[in-house]
């Protein structure tokens, strides 16, 4: 690949406990691009995703052995702010999980944190994040009304304008449209290829067709190993391993 | 009739009676004590000082003493309460510390409320020399709800979906900002149940009072004063019936009885009134 990298990862163990959830990945995500994680439940591609924004450190027992750079600098080095290091690194999560407030609030959250106080700012900020998640035209009327009261597909949309909010640098997405019906998932599909533009974005899913739709390099995981990684076009049509190719023609998983 | 269907039915209302069984069981009380406590309420009975021989005394400084100890028991225990809630909760990893504060909680928990008194005369009204006053009283009752408050605090901090702190912290926030300005909103309507809960209870409570706040009033009325004796309502009725020496103890007691009655509805409208708000605006 001779794309610009976003992140390179190396040899990349996790560990919960003593139970051995990722084996010696190596891969490197590219800038501006769409890469989709896919695999059998339980293989360890969420594990992964949330290895890259050190997710996994909120959980007991995790611990994480290789490296990890982002923009060449090690995130799981002592001295990286974690805080700082999520600002960066976006993530939307499998279900929408809108925080119990009104849709403005939910997407001035991340900006007030990070202490922005200025409503024109924020005012502006809430309308360019919306529309960047293609909700705003839905919402512009009732922005002061609880997130709670959207429905599932336009809760995700909200919670991908919320992480657009704090302008990060990566967008993680961990199954983001599982919960979602058809409709709403084309919607998250249309916007997740517009959001490559200006994102450079890894997705978790196990749906294959999602996969080949919309990003542009696929990871195939199994058993925690990485079997497979290369364009989408490439591994759909042509893949290198036997296990891919059972796995995307439909013969287990 | 097959006996599944049978055992359905008779299992609904049995069900059914149980819940009738509390309703009647309220109303005849409620029935019986505002029935005889409420014709007593007047607002010369509301606000003027008891008398120690003769008819006709108010209960005017038990009133005020009532809420004056539980706000101040309130405003003592709630940070302590809360603030261990959310660190069992939210910091506490499993270990030593955390197993020997959850014991401490439980173990203070189960002390019975007269032993809770005798250990408030013995450090405030003894120990500091303070006698009996309302100080004492409060300091003794926050003993009481102290673990409740640990206990609802830590339990609705629980509840709060994981989904909710990832979000904040996948969004670069702290621990802090994220308990500040996601959960603790999140776990608000648990921990005033809680509040409610215990406000009920100091507000009904004699046996720490009697110990620490004594069975007697200040000659002021009202006297803001820390260091002053510090009978409540609840002590009240139990001291005009056990040893009082009044002619019209039967007609006081009732009458302290309805008012306590009314003192914690109202407390819990008071609690629950922005609860409800807070809720409507937020579920929908």
């Amino acid at each position: 690949m001779s794309e610009q990298m976003r992140m390179t990862v190396e040899n990349v163990d996790l560990y919960y406990g003593n139970f051995r959830a990722l084996r010696s990945i190596t891969l490197n995500i590219p800038a501006n691009r769409v890469t989709a994680l896919i695999g059998p439940s339980g293989c360890g591609k969420s594990s992964f995703l949330r290895c890259l924004n050190r997710m996994n450190d909120l959980v007991p027992g995790a611990r994480v052995s290789g490296s990890i750079l982002m923009d060449g600098e090690d995130i799981y080095a002592p001295h990286v702010d974690v805080v700082l290091l999520r600002k960066r690194i976006g993530m939307v999560f499998q279900r929408p999980n809108p925080f119990p407030m009104s849709i403005y609030d939910n997407i001035a959250y991340g900006p007030r944190i990070h202490g922005e106080k200025r409503k024109a700012v924020l005012d502006e900020l809430v309308e360019s994040s919306l529309r960047g998640a293609a909700l705003w035209e839905e919402v512009k009327d009732r922005l002061s009304k609880s997130a709670l009261g959207l429905s599932g597909g336009q809760q995700q949309r909200l919670c991908i304008a919320r992480s657009l909010a704090v302008k990060p640098e990566l967008l993680l997405m961990d199954e983001p449209a599982s919960a979602l019906d058809p409709i709403s998932t084309a919607k998250v599909e249309d916007l997740i290829r517009e959001l490559r533009e200006n994102y450079s974005i890894v997705i978790v899913t196990h749906n294959m067709q999602q996969a080949a739709r919309i990003s542009d390099y696929t990871a195939f995981f199994l058993s925690g190993e990485l079997v497979e990684y290369g364009p989408t076009g490439t591994m759909f049509t042509n893949p290198r391993d036997q296990r891919t190719e059972d796995y995307i023609t439909g013969r287990f998983g | 009739m097959t006996r599944q269907r049978m055992g359905d039915r008779i299992a609904t209302a049995l069900l059914w009676a149980a819940g009738i069984l509390i309703l009647v069981i309220l109303a005849a009380f409620l029935i019986r004590i505002l029935g005889q406590g409420l014709p007593v309420l007047d607002w010369n009975f509301l606000t003027s000082k008891p008398r120690a021989m003769a008819a006709g005394g108010g209960i005017g400084p038990q009133l005020f003493n009532t809420f004056y100890i539980t706000a101040l028991s309130l405003l003592i225990s709630l940070p302590i309460g809360v603030g261990a809630g959310i660190y069992m909760a939210e910091y506490a990893k499993p270990g030593r510390l955390t197993e020997l504060i959850r014991l401490s909680t439980e173990a203070l928990a189960s002390v019975p409320s007269i032993v809770l008194g005798l250990f408030g005369m013995i450090l405030f009204v003894n120990g500091m020399g303070w006698g009996f006053t309302i100080a004492g009283g409060a300091l003794a009752l926050s003993l009481l709800n102290l673990p409740v408050l640990v206990r609802v605090t830590e339990e609705a901090v629980r509840a709060v979906p994981q989904s909710y702190r990832e979000a904040s912290l996948g969004l670069g926030a702290t621990r802090w900002q994220t308990i500040a300005k996601v959960i603790l909103p999140s776990a608000l309507p648990g921990i005033l149940t809680g509040v409610t809960l215990v406000a009920g209870r100091a507000i009904g409570e004699t046996a720490i009072l009697i110990y620490t706040a004594g069975v007697t009033v200040s000659r002021h009325f009202p006297d803001p004063s820390l260091m002053a004796a510090g009978e409540t309502l609840a002590v009240r009725i139990w001291a005009v019936k056990s040893e009082g020496l009044v002619p019209d103890a039967d007609r006081i007691a009732a009458g302290t009885s309805a008012l306590l009655v009314l003192v914690v509805l109202v407390f819990n409208f008071l609690l629950a009134a922005p609860l409800y708000w807070y809720r409507s605006r937020n579920s929908r």
